[in-house]
């Protein structure tokens, strides 16, 4: 009998791991989004395993995309057909989604990035470089130190009617500005609204440096569920911002999306099944002592034998599964 | 009198011939690692661009191996780097290391202090001996750049992977076994030839990257992490202007026509800097340009992070590209620069250029 075709993929991030599962009109049937926690080996697994019992009945996984910072690591751990950058992944993701869209605006976990589309494919991107001053975990920092809810932070900035002004350049000093305005005796809604547009004047001026953002501008990445970031991106570039359905997710459907490319270009998935994800996983790093860079090497063992090796700097423990994948989608 | 002298990229090898020829004892500094670069760290400046930082890590770890003098050229100040000899050797003088650092710099109104200086790290060998080294070495220059041209040639098309990259470190490894000029050119001949018959797969029609920035950035692998063989591998053959042949050419021969040649390079700029502000500003403004106008895929601008003349370039580098409709971008480069996320970008750049080119995402 034969299935549904559908793709699998995976965004192992620093905050959070994402899976989403597509059909082959990009679809999105199921998505999960579970928080890293450190541990991302265990959640990949726990994500995994969601997915296999919530799969709809009669799907055929036909190929896996990962990405994210842990790209690597989920590549090996699920044998994925695609391994890829975040970048690409993002782009890819609303390329296909969201027609007409120029300027992506991506905010995760720890790092924040600008994606330019024209004419159908990626033109330009920037990431943030010097410091992770308004991303998720500062964002979350922030709340848990208020004492609110990270999901009423956005809301509660809506509801301010002045709000003062943080200094956002550096998250260390915007942290010591928003308690030295708390002391003043400013309200905690205004004090989250300042909070919002510093973060928004830190991107825009740093990540969004010297790039034309013009319509349609699309927010995504956990950030982006914070309608008070939302609101003062649209104050400050005069514009309508639009976050997409599944914004914390894009980066997984990119990778699924680019898998079904792959796929269709004639690969056969490397995918096989979804026991593979229980056997046992160990990853052990060590330090290379093959010449004075001292790599730390990290490697990724299951039942007793090597999947993947990564880290080194010349290439002589990685496995060349990721680069093989690289150059087989560009060619 | 041992010599040893800062590393920058294949530069040991001449240099290396050099001395050999001169009969003059000389250390090669072990290969810039995360040691040295640590060793430098802690001795220099915070504020202090990364190349001086690698520069102190190489005496000091020369001088565990015998080296007594050090041999660096100065000059009078196209940035920082123009004050770096005097730097270091105070610095060395402050942390009780006992060298002798010899400064090659342009001669002022005494040509005489240059000549002797010259004369001290040679030995006391004839004129005639150190002009014929000095011909001789700058010949290994050209050769050693020519070899690294042709491995920037086939690492994209390399028919079995890695293959380029074993060459290269077999060169690498064996090449401080040669004694000499004579040897060394007879050695880079014998891998020149290697390096071309390396298979390449048939139909390959790689991207082309131009790769411009601060020199010693550019030149130094362990400090811009490889671009090279990292572009490489994503698949694009890479251009590099700005060379050691270049410097030495520019800054020492009296090739003339070489000369007339960069500058017409260098006028090429001239719709967005027409002149020396310092460091390698204008030529990276010229070779962007001319890799524009040459019909390269894109172009990376690598710098170190603090670098005053390279930051202005890299505010009229986002204009050349919106002009010829070439995707740029910069990456800056500093002892707490991630691989991780410097990969991300390179990937992504090599990805958007590929969209670009070959359309190979289309909206479906």
């Amino acid at each position: 009998m034969n299935g549904l075709e559908v793709y699998l993929g995976l965004d192992v991030g620093s905050v959070s791991v994402n899976l989403v599962l597509l059909d082959e009109k990009y679809n999105v049937l199921e998505k999960f989004y579970l928080r890293t926690q450190g541990r991302p080996i265990e959640v990949v697994k726990e994500g995994m395993e969601m997915m296999y019992r919530s799969m709809p009945a009669g799907c055929i996984i036909a190929g896996v995309g990962a990405t994210g910072s842990g790209r690597e690591l989920a590549g090996a751990m699920v044998d994925a057909d695609v391994v890829k950058n975040e970048i690409t992944a993002h782009g890819m993701a609303v390329l296909q989604s969201i027609p007409g869209a120029q300027t992506i605006l991506e905010i995760g976990g720890q790092d924040s990035k600008i994606i330019l589309l024209r004419n159908g494919v990626v033109s330009d991107f920037a990431m943030n470089t010097v410091c992770a001053a308004g991303t998720g975990s500062f964002l979350d920092r922030q709340a848990a130190r208020l004492g609110i809810p990270i999901q009423e932070f956005g809301a509660l900035a809506l509801k301010s009617t002045s709000p003062v002004r943080i200094a956002g350049r550096c998250a260390v000093f915007a942290e010591s500005d928003m308690i030295h305005k708390q002391q003043m005796g400013c309200s905690l809604e205004d004090i989250i609204k300042g909070l919002c547009e510093a973060l928004v004047r830190n991107y825009l001026n740093n990540v969004g440096k010297g790039k034309e953002i013009l319509p349609d501008i699309v927010f995504q990445g956990g950030v982006a569920a914070n309608e008070g970031i939302k609101r003062s991106f649209e104050d400050a570039l005069g514009q309508r911002v639009i976050v997409p359905e599944h914004y914390d997710v894009m980066g997984a459907i990119g990778a699924a999306i680019l898998a079904h490319k792959k796929i269709r270009q004639g690969y056969t998935t490397r995918f096989r099944g979804f026991d593979s994800i229980h056997s046992d996983f160990t990853a052990r790093s060590f330090s290379c002592s093959g010449c004075a860079n001292l790599c730390e090497v990290v490697e990724l063992s299951s039942a007793g034998s090597v999947k993947a090796r990564w880290g080194d700097r010349c290439g002589k423990w990685s496995s060349s599964a990721a680069r093989e994948n690289h150059a087989d989608i560009l060619a | 009198m041992t010599i040893t002298f800062p590393h920058m990229g294949r530069m040991y090898i001449p240099v290396k011939a050099l001395f050999d020829d001169l009969g003059v004892k000389v250390v090669v500094p072990p290969p810039v690692s995360k040691e040295t670069l640590e060793i430098g760290t802690r001795l220099a400046p915070e504020m202090a661009c990364l190349p001086m930082k690698i520069n102190l890590g190489n005496y000091i770890q020369s001088m565990e191996k015998g080296a007594d003098t050090i041999v660096l050229t100065g000059s009078c100040g196209p940035c920082r780097f123009g004050y770096y000899g005097v730097v270091e050797k105070e610095i060395l003088k402050d942390n009780g290391y006992d060298a002798d650092v010899v400064i090659l710099d342009a001669p002022g109104r005494e040509p005489q202090v240059l000549l002797n200086r010259i004369r001290k790290i040679s030995g006391n060998s004839s004129w005639l001996k150190i002009a014929r080294a000095f011909l001789q070495a700058s010949k290994v220059v050209e050769q050693v750049d020519e070899f690294i041209d042709i491995l920037l040639k086939k690492r994209p098309r390399e028919l079995n992977k890695g293959e380029t990259d074993r060459v290269q470190s077999k060169f690498e490894k064996e090449v401080l076994i040669c004694k000499g000029s004579g040897e060394t050119l007879e050695f880079i001949e014998e891998y020149k030839e290697k390096a071309a018959q390396i298979p390449e797969r048939p139909g390959v029609q790689p991207l082309h990257i131009g790769i411009v920035g601060e020199i010693y950035t550019l030149i130094e692998p362990y400090v811009n992490l490889n671009i090279e063989n990292k572009l490489g591998h994503l698949g694009a053959e890479v251009h590099r202007g700005i060379t050691v042949t270049d410097w030495v050419k520019t800054h020492l021969s009296l090739d003339m026509i070489y000369k007339r040649e960069r500058k017409k390079k260098l006028k090429k700029a001239e719709n967005y800097l027409s002149l020396c502000i310092g460091g390698h500003a204008w030529e990276t403004i010229a070779e962007t340009v001319h890799y524009a106008d040459m019909g390269l895929d894109g172009i990376i601008q690598v710098l170190p992070f603090g670098c005053m003349p390279e930051i202005v370039a890299e505010s009229i580098i986002p204009t050349i590209s919106r002009d010829k409709g070439v995707p740029a971008m910069t990456l800056t480069v500093d002892e707490l620069t991630g691989e991780a996320g410097y990969m991300t970008r390179l990937e992504a750049f090599v990805d958007l250029l590929s969209q670009k080119k070959g359309r190979v995402y289309e909206r479906s």
